[in-house]
């Protein structure tokens, strides 16, 4: 089985440096690229059918293919690398920038030179310390080398990377939160259109990819785009990241098929649950997605079929619930992040997501009104996509709405014997 | 007044960037490695640096979390509280360091040696519990490490 975004990361040792990456095929992509027009790497990575792996999965060619190009786009433009992974549960990302950080490099200057950027910039997470210092070094590595700023390996074009930590904040990891983080203000949503491919960074042609999506694009110029549609099970190109917490056998991140089915996921890879605790049900893919039960193990994990059963594939990492964990108690830690991070911009969610958060904690202390899960099931609606700035809020609701239908008895439980069943 | 050393911190930070405000944060995060924290002072000067407002630049310093506009302590714990470690049982280690410091979330030790703070999924969920004591990592806990781990900061 190929394993072409791990193939070189190995769990607790020194990721390769620079001449060993070169060693192991490294920067061959991108000598091939140079040779290439922007255009057609990008139709390349069209052919292949990648879809954005931040867990929006956005075709990545069809973002590409919205940049102005040529001499008459407004410069300079800019490539962004969203490495601010902040959705509670989701640590794919942190593997890929800590385990093999030059294919990180690598990716951004050949994603870069197909969307014809000049300035580059990784947006990283404050806590991920360790991928701030790998990723350092190999972008100055890389500068070394020759493969970074003027005139890359000889070529006409030219790219300047830099490295910006972001100082918290779950809105940075939304698009134009991020772009505002980046030009030093407040991150708040900005009304679409004009989208960020067009208009994005000061009013430039801004083009922001997660780092898994990226991660992919050496491995596409390199093997072509049916060897990347030949990795997966289903339509969406590619391998996955998928990955598990909670009270399982196995925590981790694997590398697997796009379209691996949610039990092969969860019985062959996180080896089921662990002694004495039941499986109640998942959230498949980070905290904005909503649940999942058994009688879906047998969903391939990809961009479409998830959603045929309500839900989504969202980052790919699932969290489980287990039997001795209350489900209500879950939903509240959950709306308690989600009423911290809002940036309080619009009002359903600054208003909507606390009154969520308020109903959820008197149910847990005792003190729920039957009513309260109706007006629960109000919010689910009011906070819906098309009613707010950004994803948040709709984020928001994916795991209340689903917890409403599958979890109801216990909501019931916690109002009628006026107390945490679990506590 | 900005010391040298905070200058040319900030100075390399500003070559990455088409504008001056857009190191605003990276500014805010360099002198607050050097003075502990924002104060107004503190907030006047990299205005003035910058070319912005005091105002504005509060709004920057307010928005982001891991900006202090209050003192904190010589060590910053950061317990992250969502949902994994919430599931793996990290309030029974919040509320160990709780009773060890006395203190609780967002206040700070009367010796000021720890100011406790919450923090959203450090993404180190296949480890739970976990959190960042100032930026060092700290994974699988359980009250007995976490005692071995704030003893070595003094």
């Amino acid at each position: 089985m190929d394993k072409p975004l791990t193939q070189n990361i190995r769990p607790d040792r020194e990721p390769l440096d620079i001449d060993q990456y070169e060693r192991a095929g490294g920067y061959r992509a991108l000598r091939k690229a140079l040779h290439m027009s922007p255009l057609q790497i990008q139709q390349m990575v069209s052919a292949s059918n990648l879809r954005g792996r931040g867990g929006a999965g956005f075709p990545t060619g069809r973002k590409w293919g919205a940049v102005p190009m040529g001499e008459r786009a407004r410069r300079p433009k800019f490539l962004i690398m969203n490495a601010d992974e902040m959705e509670p549960g989701t640590f794919k990302d942190r593997l890929l920038l800590e385990g093999d950080p030059n294919q990180i490099v690598e990716s951004i200057i050949l994603s870069a030179y197909a969307v014809e950027a000049d300035i580059a910039y990784i947006f990283l997470r404050w806590g991920y310390k360790l991928a701030a210092r790998r990723v350092t070094k190999a972008i100055a590595q890389a500068y070394e080398k020759g493969y970074l700023g003027k005139n890359i390996l000889g070529s006409p074009y030219s790219l300047e990377l830099y490295l910006h930590t972001s100082a918290g904040r779950y809105m940075c990891g939304e698009e134009d939160g991020l772009l505002d983080a980046l030009q030093g203000k407040r991150a708040i949503p900005r009304t679409k259109p004009p989208h960020s491919v067009t208009c994005g960074l000061w009013g430039k042609p801004t083009v922001v990819n997660n780092v898994e999506t990226l991660a992919n694009v050496p491995h596409i110029v390199n093997n072509g785009p049916e060897w990347f549609k030949s990795l997966s099970r289903t339509e969406d190109g590619g391998t996955k990241l998928y990955g598990a917490s909670g009270k399982v056998t196995r925590t981790g991140i694997w590398e697997l098929p796009m379209g691996t089915t949610l039990g092969e996921i969860f019985h062959e890879y996180a080896g089921g649950m662990i002694n004495g605790h039941k499986f109640r049900g998942l959230l498949p893919g980070g905290a904005s997605t909503q649940f999942m039960l058994e009688q879906h193990f047998d969903v391939k994990m990809d961009f479409t079929f998830p959603q045929q059963v309500g839900s989504r594939l969202g980052t790919g990492t699932i969290i489980v619930l287990d039997d001795k964990t209350c489900p209500v108690g879950m939903l509240l830690n959950l709306e308690r992040f989600f009423a911290r991070e809002s940036c309080g911009w619009c009002t359903p969610c600054r208003e909507g997501l606390p009154w969520i958060m308020r109903i959820l904690e008197a149910m847990e202390k005792g003190e729920g009104r039957p009513e309260e899960v109706d007006i629960l099931q109000e919010h689910t609606w009011l906070l819906q996509l098309g009613h707010t700035f950004c994803a948040l809020a709709p984020g928001a609701v994916m795991p209340l709405e689903s917890a409403l239908k599958y979890f109801r008895d216990d909501f019931d439980q916690h109002i009628r014997r006026q107390r945490c069943p679990w506590r | 007044m900005l010391a040298d050393e905070e200058k040319r911190e900030i100075n390399e930070e500003l070559e990455k960037y088409d504008r001056k405000r857009a190191a605003a944060s990276e500014a805010l995060k360099i002198v607050q490695k050097y003075r502990g924290w924002i104060s107004n002072e503190s907030l006047d000067d990299i205005a003035r640096y910058l070319d912005m407002t005091t105002e504005e630049l509060d709004s920057v310093a307010t928005c982001y979390n891991l900006i202090f506009r209050k003192p904190v302590g010589r060590h910053r714990i950061f317990i992250c509280d969502s949902v994994s470690c919430w599931i793996m049982g990290y309030e029974q280690v919040l509320s160990h360091i709780q009773r060890r410091l006395g203190v609780e979330l967002g206040q700070t030790t009367p010796d000021r040696r720890f100011t406790l703070l919450p923090i959203a999924c450090l993404g180190a969920c296949d480890k739970a519990p976990a959190m960042m004591v100032d930026d060092d990592l700290y994974v699988e806990l359980s009250p007995t490490k976490v005692d071995e781990i704030l003893d070595a900061y003094r």
